[in-house]
């Protein structure tokens, strides 16, 4: 069976229509639209569906999208300013080359906005234990730390 | 993933008439959803969502002691200073589950009764002597924590049974707590071995001391013979090196993917040393960081190798 929900994506409501065991990951992808959030593991390990529920970052591959309903989403989508100007971390990632295939991006970009949202300033360390549930498989982490450093100091 | 039927309660009268039903309860999803997608378990056919629930959530003070609702989510219990200052071990063993977006979203509750032998709330909430309220459609019932897990993903909880609250008491003067975990990785990391000590100081004498392992036996558990070790001593090294053996002489590990059971066990007289240690300092007045275990194993702060 079907149940009817609302997800508020990025500040626009989706209606949908969708099975009770569907994770929220799926439906944004396959229903809303929005292709940004990954599927990596699906195991709820590597955060390439990370996305912020309530201005908290969750892993969508293991939520359920009807527990979604009503709630504010943010995809990576959302990031980028409405004339399409990016936002100061995804300036800052193709600044300090923290891109290399792009597929754990959008999940480190919400990770670290989650971060920068509640520790503006924060320090090496805490850069890399708040994204360190956020795997990189390509690129290394250098560059993408640096990126939220240097984000970081500008604020 | 099956799930043929879905409400969102808005109360806990609500809740308990699904589950009364044959609904089963739904939080986080930190647990039910990655082990439907990884092919652990199908979710229940019949789901009632609790997380619009508000009587279920917050964490408040109750006459020194401690009262979490179900909803309460790792992040929650981290972000209380209460919690942190009194109940340390509980915050040391919150702070490191899963990453942030698992913290945000998994609950205490959830926690509690998946069960795991390998949670890291267990051993603090069973050794600062947790009662969980467990609610149904017919009653209410209060069981020690100790008292509510049966083995592997099993407590003592029945099908339409409602984990709403867990209450912890104050704990007595001259305590400190910790909670020490073996791991591979900052985050996203499960218990290899894990152990739990509470420790209360009169002076210099160890007045009540309480030691659980994790990830170490089919349920979480404490160890008397590692508390007598310590009950009453001068909590000297010799004192606490006895404990941590004790420990690992209960302990009945199984091999899998992330140790062996030699290793484990190896690894436990070690582990029990550490939050033993490290809740000694707490008991003095000392700070050490909160979570312990990458302190630990980096062994900053000296003196818990």
């Amino acid at each position: 069976m079907r149940y009817d929900a609302t997800l508020n994506v990025n500040g626009r409501a989706y209606p949908v229509a969708i099975e009770p065991g569907r994770n929220l990951l799926s439906v944004l992808r396959s229903e809303v639209g929005l292709t940004g959030a990954k599927e990596g593991c699906d195991d709820s390990e590597c955060g390439a569906c990370m996305v912020l529920l309530d201005g908290q970052p969750v892993n969508s591959c293991s939520y359920l999208a009807l527990q979604a309903d009503g709630r504010e989403i943010v995809t990576i989508e959302g990031l980028a300013g409405a004339d399409g100007e990016l936002h100061p971390l995804q300036q800052a990632f193709l600044d300090q080359g923290g891109v290399q295939c792009g597929f754990c991006t959008p999940g480190m970009l919400i990770s670290a906005k989650a971060l920068l949202d509640r520790n503006p300033s924060p320090d090496e360390d805490e850069i890399r234990l708040a994204l360190s549930g956020n795997l990189c498989r390509c690129t290394g982490y250098s560059g993408i730390v640096r990126a939220v450093q240097a984000v970081a100091e500008q604020r | 993933m099956s799930a043929e039927s879905y409400t969102a309660a808005a109360s806990v009268e609500e809740a308990l008439e699904a589950m009364a039903a044959g609904a089963r309860p739904i939080a986080g999803g930190t647990d039910l959803v990655v082990g439907a997608r990884g092919g652990k378990a199908p979710l229940p056919d019949a789901l009632v969502a609790i997380h619009r629930v508000s009587e279920l959530r917050g964490i408040r003070e109750q006459d020194g002691g401690l009262v979490l609702g179900a909803l309460a989510t790792h992040a929650d219990i981290v972000a209380s200073s209460t919690a942190c200052e009194r109940f340390t071990a509980l915050a040391d063993a919150s702070a490191i589950v899963g990453s942030h977006a698992t913290r945000n979203a998994g609950t205490i509750g959830g926690n509690v009764m998946n069960a795991s032998p390998a949670m890291e709330t267990g051993g603090p909430l069973i050794c600062f002597d947790a009662v969980a309220t467990l609610r149904s459609a017919s009653g209410i019932r209060r069981v020690a924590l100790a008292d509510l897990f049966t083995g592997p993903g099993r407590t003592v909880a029945e099908p339409g049974e409602l984990l709403t609250e867990l209450a912890l008491p104050a704990p007595k003067d001259g305590t400190g707590s910790c909670y020490a975990r073996l791991e591979y990785r900052r985050q996203m990391e499960i218990a290899i071995v894990g152990a739990t000590a509470v420790v209360t100081l009169d002076g210099g004498t160890v007045r009540d001391a309480r030691i659980a392992i994790t990830a170490l036996a089919p349920t979480i558990h404490r160890v008397a013979e590692a508390e007598q070790a310590l009950n009453g001593s001068d909590a000297s090294d010799a004192a606490v090196h006895a404990a941590a053996d004790a420990a690992a002489g209960a302990s009945r590990p199984i091999s899998d993917v992330r140790g062996s059971a030699d290793y484990r066990r190896a690894m436990a007289a070690v582990l029990t040393r550490r939050a033993i240690s490290t809740a000694i300092t707490r008991a003095r007045g000392g700070r050490f960081p909160i979570p312990a275990s990458p302190a630990l194993h980096g062994a900053v702060n000296g003196g818990a190798a």
